[in-house]
């Protein structure tokens, strides 16, 4: 009991809060770092898993080398990024791109290579060019499963960006790493309640603009054989 | 469950092995009378050897998280077992907050720390009267249920580098003469270093010295190092036994005030694991280790990227601690 009264002392003392090394900076650290790796890792990933969701070539590689990415631990990127590129800012963010760019090419692919053939072919029919095709039914039927990709990756950037405290960076991780070194658990303890809260809300966030971004049509997907 | 097994068969054998191979080499020595192990180890031709000291306990040998401590947790681990005892490594787990109360409640039974560092934790003042140092740990730790026994030469303490074109430029030698620009300078060390009077606190309180910026990095670990190469930082906390001050060119600031106490390398030990031979084995290693062994060692493990068990055994062997 004493514990959760030590974090909650932690956190209504508005020293904790403010300042460079205070709660609502750190967050803006944080939250600057993992949306500057998620729109990177867009720009990446969601033309490629299009690309290769439309032409359908190429997938199965593509699909199965974006797995094998997921599979390498951002921890073991970061700590090699900062011995090639320094301590910083640029091997968490390197880690944190790679990070997001699977689930995202993932998506998009099974997203596009998902539409109904039927739909496609009428499209085709109704004389629209390749990339017409794409941009106007692929794109737009497949944008709940894209969106998804978007969704998992925003989340478990926020969550990893934790780990840039390891070298030499600031942000929520901080709290952690610190926290660790001095055995000071009410600090590693509100840096992870503050993580969690950062990752539920980006979480939130993307789930309203996917909400403002795919078509009304499609809200409700219908499950009809 | 198998795993689990099929371990502790392995430690069984490893064990009798052992057993066997003590039994063996003071067989040799032996010289048939009634002498107990204690006394043997004291007479015999091979005194001072790790199979001179007798003992079965199971120990724990646990380390924070630097290489040099690895090392020496190695020196400690492998004179144990060749000695007798069960010994479990537990290395690299943390900094001193995490290591010691895991040696109070039992995890860990022994571990290499340093004089000074060890006493300003514990909230007691080290001075350079070695006497009254050590007699100060030992009282601070009685309450805990840990000992230390005799302090080695070996030294290593915090130390503050910068690059030999830092030094230039800013007309660097000692650490008085950073106070005048450190308010210009980001200075990189440890996680825990704001809060350590011997880290962030002493320099501001001795040195007059405040920087710019304070990077958290690791314990003058490869981080730290490579930062203050590529000029990410311009003063890193480098420990001075590091080999890699003389290798990598860092100027290591003479600590003209002594804000750093003696660090002498002194084995902790739980009480309860301190019976039988495991003192007067350790106190024979540290007996043995000199500062310039120290940096030797960790210049092979941090630069020529040796694995710190095999710089162990060779440090072993040639002080005759275990045969070749």
């Amino acid at each position: 009991m004493s514990f959760l009264a030590d974090v909650v002392h932690f956190l209504t003392t508005s020293a904790h809060w403010w300042g460079t090394e205070g709660i609502l900076h750190r967050s803006q650290d944080h939250l600057l770092m993992s949306a500057a790796a998620l729109v990177t890792a867009m720009v990446i990933a969601l033309p490629l898993g299009l690309v290769l969701g439309h032409t359908g070539r190429g997938g199965f590689v593509a699909i199965n080398l974006s797995n094998l990415g997921r599979a390498v631990p951002s921890f073991a990127i970061i700590v090699l990024m900062a011995s090639i590129v320094g301590i910083g800012a640029e091997p968490a963010y390197v880690a944190l791109v790679a990070l997001a760019v699977p689930p995202m090419v993932t998506n998009a692919y099974t997203a596009i290579r998902g539409v109904d053939d039927e739909v496609k072919e009428s499209a085709t029919g109704m004389g629209l060019t390749g990339l017409q095709v794409l941009r106007r039914v692929e794109v737009p039927m497949g944008l709940p499963l894209i969106m998804a990709g978007v969704r998992t990756s925003g989340v478990q950037v926020v969550a990893t960006a934790t780990l840039a405290a390891l070298v030499g960076w600031g942000g929520l991780g901080r709290y952690i790493v610190d926290g660790i070194a001095t055995r000071n658990f009410v600090s590693v303890f509100v840096g992870a309640l503050l993580v969690a809260a950062l990752s539920l809300a980006t979480e939130a966030g993307l789930a309203a603009l996917q909400r403002a971004v795919v078509p009304r049509g499609l809200v409700v997907a219908p499950e009809i054989d | 469950m198998r795993r689990s097994r099929i371990g502790v068969v392995g430690a069984m054998v490893a064990a009798g092995a052992l057993l066997l191979a003590a039994c063996g080499s003071s067989g040799n020595n032996a010289s048939g009378g009634d002498t107990s192990t204690t006394a043997k180890a004291a007479t015999t031709a091979s005194a001072g050897s790790c199979a001179s000291f007798k003992g079965t306990d199971s120990l724990t040998v646990g380390s924070t998280n630097f290489s040099e401590q690895e090392i020496v947790a190695e020196l400690y681990s492998q004179c144990l077992s060749a000695a007798g005892f069960k010994v479990t490594k537990k290395f690299k787990l943390g900094a001193r907050e995490a290591v010691l109360p895991a040696l109070q409640n039992g995890d860990i039974s022994l571990y290499p720390d340093y004089v000074g560092s060890l006493l300003t934790f514990l909230k007691g003042s080290p001075t350079n009267d070695s006497t009254a140092t050590l007699a100060a740990l030992k009282t601070a730790l009685t309450a805990k249920g840990v000992d230390v026994l005799k302090p080695a030469a070996a030294e290593d303490k915090n130390g503050f580098a910068v690059t030999k074109a830092t030094a230039t430029k800013y007309n660097l030698a000692k650490l008085s003469d950073l106070a005048a620009v450190s308010k210009n300078l980001v200075f990189g060390g440890p996680p825990e270093c704001d809060t350590r009077p011997l880290c962030a606190i002493g320099l501001k309180a001795t040195y007059g010295i405040t920087f710019k910026e304070l990077k958290k990095l690791d314990v003058g670990g490869p981080l730290t190092k490579d930062a203050l190469e590529g000029g990410q930082i311009d003063v890193g906390l480098i420990l001075t036994s590091d080999g890699a001050i003389a290798a990598r060119g860092f100027v290591l600031l003479q600590d003209d005030k002594s804000l750093q106490p003696p660090e002498n390398l002194i084995p902790v030990v739980r009480t309860a694991a301190d019976k039988g031979d495991v003192a007067a084995l350790l106190d024979s290693i540290s007996a043995k280790l000199t500062t310039a062994d120290l940096s030797a060692m960790n210049k092979k493990v941090d630069i020529d990227k040796a694995d710190p068990s095999a710089v162990a055994t060779t440090w072993l062997q040639d002080n005759g601690f275990i045969k070749k």
